[in-house]
């Protein structure tokens, strides 16, 4: 079954670490939705965000194929956590006189924010989870939207439980680490190749 | 003290141990050229086309057990390296690969032989460096060696500007180690995953191993053969296996695949569990997915986490080093006996041997390698380019020792025979014999000349049907006998060898063929003896393309 996943990975910021990920996904044929990269807590490090679509059986090959790069430190699938995930959307919506109010009305309801205004348009940022950006641009579309950009999706685990790579400098404890990490894990606790 | 980039990058080569490396110069790899001379321990082989500098880095890296190393210079010179690479990527093959690249000004603007060397070979490599600093050198060819040679080796690219060759940076000595956060070493596998193979293992009724090439990249074969005889599982090996386990061993049943024994194929198909060791279960080994023996539990052990679970679902992977794994499970392993099983095997065996050796005096592909394997008493190592002649070779030689056989199984590399050869022959003094075809051999015969440089013995027993064998041989039986562009023209191999100076011998029939067998005992140059071979013969058995391995096929009629 196909869907959206989730997955973190931590990367070395180094020149060409996003040509080496893209090369990857395009290679093996897998399907990015949406890939988020900034600075994370700790310098030195990118975090990534990539929205894949597929089943377990690819996401699962996702992240163990991440993990070969080199420069990839770390890969979380985090489908299935319990997870706070919010992408921002710049929506520029048609507006004068007549139906300014209305406009104001449902940016009102999606609790998103009037950031640039003019007679005749106004520039709508809204921010939350995928649901209800695509909930709010649904309804803008009544008003009609002369330009949109949505920035993809980031993700955080709730609670204490954090992604961040281990800071091991053993190796026998980072191998452990990392295969505790790796692989999707329905039920078990033996990675997704197990039956 | 400070250096120039170029005699840093030597002084690195030097603390590695490189003995050997397989290079062309060009314009922007001269001032490295320059310092040459002063490292006469680092031998320099100067090749005839960079594709061969790849091959015979990696043909050197089989047999030495040892990183190969290659050169080249940029734009043409880099990508002529690219299929060497791939080869040696698709068979986890250790290499350091060298090449300049234009001034550090000129990157970006299609500078005069720039090519991105680097974007390239980003899918080809399992990791590659353009160096902007000569400071960076030294922690960069440390971190190649060390990912080249651990864990699922392979090819690393390192780049470097013809102006950083040039200037100057410290040298306080080679780095001790590495700090490679996103490269743990993932040799020693988790208990539970042994524990629960160990359990699959022994509650196995018909348990079969295949072994892959990661038992003779570990050098796992003793390992091997006690787990073997412990749990009396009879051994199959992929195409790549070969030489994992010695094949006069009781256990020892072939190889598997495409061109493999019909009776391996069938053990495979009638195992109940299914022990993968350093493979991969690639399409040529297994056949058909789908179709592949559903009822068995998949037991996979393998050091490429990437590599468990890819194509089939497993029950009990294992992430680990062949030799590493294999020593944890041993005491866990029952000592198990299944003579029921290894009957049946036997007598599939015994009805459907890979015995395709005809009564006759015309020269025939398995005489041939069984001949060889009489004259050389099994001991060669033997180095074979792709197709009827590879398969026959992997077929008839009887191989015993580790890295006996030196074969390009993922690529599939026309052409890798001949290079592949001569640099495996700089690690060995016993002459290499490269079972060639002679289409492959056309590819890449100007490497005569380099062979000739350095008088090596390597015996190019060139299998000369005049066609492109395998080709043919799929328009033949998949294609209704239309062959189109596989009767290949040839020069007259044996005057093409005494051009170069180099011994050349012909044999037409199965006598001269052992006559020439005789004649080269002790001859310690290199030949090249044309081999003229029956044209239209096939290659058996045979699982046709797209087919499951229950499907294997020994002739035509079964089609």
């Amino acid at each position: 079954m196909a869907s959206r996943n989730t997955i973190v990975a931590h990367v070395e910021d180094r020149p060409g670490v996003l040509a080496r990920v893209a090369s990857l996904f395009r290679r093996r044929g897998f399907n990015i939705e949406s890939l988020t990269v900034g600075h994370c807590e700790e310098p030195g490090l990118s975090r990534m965000t990539i929205v894949v679509d597929g089943d377990d059986h690819q996401v699962d090959q996702v992240c163990r194929q991440l993990f070969k790069l080199i420069d990839v430190v770390s890969v979380q699938d985090i489908t299935y956590a319990p997870m706070v995930d919010r992408e921002l959307a710049l929506i520029k919506v048609s507006a004068t006189n007549f139906n300014r109010r209305e406009v104001l009305d449902v940016v009102e309801v999606f609790r998103a924010d009037v950031v640039d205004v003019h007679s005749e348009a106004l520039i709508v940022q809204v921010l939350g989870d995928e649901g209800k950006v695509d909930a709010a641009v649904r309804m803008f579309e009544q008003f009609g939207i002369l330009e949109m950009v949505r920035t993809g999706r980031v993700a955080m685990v709730r609670g204490t439980e954090t992604t961040k790579p281990p800071a091991i400098s053993d190796s026998q404890q980072a191998a452990a680490a990392i295969r505790a990490m790796l692989g999707r894990r329905p039920e078990g606790a033996l990675p997704f190749a197990s039956d | 003290m400070r250096l120039t980039g170029a005699r840093i990058l030597m002084e690195c080569l030097r603390a590695e141990g490189v003995e050997v490396f397989f290079g062309y110069p060009g314009g922007v790899v001269l001032p490295l050229y320059n310092t040459l001379g002063e490292y006469p321990d680092i031998k320099h082989v100067l090749v005839r086309h960079e594709q061969a500098a790849a091959h015979a880095a990696d043909g050197y890296a089989r047999v030495a057990g040892r990183t190969g190393v290659c050169l080249a210079t940029s734009g043409p010179g880099a990508t002529n390296l690219v299929t060497g690479i791939t080869t040696a990527y698709m068979d986890s093959v250790p290499m350091v690969v060298l090449t300049g690249n234009v001034a550090r000004d000129l990157i970006g603007r299609d500078g005069f032989q720039e090519a991105d060397i680097t974007g390239i070979t980003l899918p080809i490599t399992k990791h590659n460096y353009l160096l902007m600093r000569a400071s960076e050198i030294a922690p960069a060819v440390k971190e190649a060696f060390h990912i080249a040679s651990t864990g699922r080796k392979g090819p690393v690219l390192v780049d470097i500007p013809k102006d950083v060759f040039i200037e100057e940076a410290e040298w306080d000595g080679y780095p001790q180690g590495v700090s490679l956060r996103g490269y743990p070493i993932m040799d020693v596998p988790r208990e539970e995953e042994v524990a629960k193979a160990a359990e699959t293992i022994n509650s196995a009724k018909k348990p079969i191993i295949i072994a892959g090439h990661g038992v003779v990249q570990s050098e796992a074969q003793g390992e091997l053969v006690e787990f073997a005889e412990r749990s009396d599982t009879p051994v199959l090996t992929t195409l790549l296996g070969i030489s994992g386990m010695p094949e006069d061993h009781d256990l020892s049943y072939g190889f598997l695949g495409m061109h493999g024994h019909f009776y391996a194929n069938m053990a495979a198909d009638r195992a109940d569990v299914v022990i993968g060791i350093g493979m991969r279960f690639d399409d040529r080994a297994m056949g058909r997915f789908s179709d592949f023996n559903p009822e068995a539990k998949i037991v996979h052990i393998d050091i490429d986490p990437a590599e468990i679970g890819k194509n089939f679902k497993t029950h009990a992977p294992v992430n680990g080093d062949v030799k590493e794994t294999l020593a944890r499970l041993l005491p866990l392993i029952d000592q198990s006996s299944h003579p029921d099983w290894r009957t049946e095997i036997d007598q599939i065996m015994a009805q459907h041997p890979t015995d395709y050796v005809e009564e006759g005096t015309s020269l025939s592909g398995p005489w041939l390698v069984q001949a060889l394997a009489e004259a050389t008493e099994g001991q060669s190592t033997i180095v074979t380019g792709v197709g009827q002649h590879q398969m026959w070779a992997a077929q008839y030689y009887p191989y015993t020792k580790q890295r006996q056989w030196v074969t390009s199984g993922g690529l599939g590399t026309m052409g890798y025979e001949v290079p592949a050869a001569m640099g495996a022959q700089f690690a060995q003094r016993e002459p290499i014999w490269s079972i060639c075809g002679d289409g492959g051999f056309q590819m890449t015969s100007q490497e005569l000349q380099t062979i000739r440089d350095h008088n090596l013995p390597v015996r190019f027993a060139i299998f000369n049907n005049g066609f492109l064998g395998m080709v043919r041989q799929w328009q033949e039986l998949f294609y209704a006998n239309n062959y189109h562009s596989v009767d290949l023209g040839q020069p007259d191999f044996v005057k093409l060898a005494e051009a170069y100076g180099i011994k050349g011998v012909r044999a037409t029939t199965r006598a001269e063929a052992m006559q020439v067998f005789r004649e080269l005992d002790g001859y310690d140059g290199p030949v090249v003896i044309d081999f003229q071979l029956e044209r239209e013969e096939n290659v058996w058995p045979m699982v046709p393309a797209g087919a499951a391995l229950s499907e294997t096929i020994e002739s035509a009629e079964d089609l």
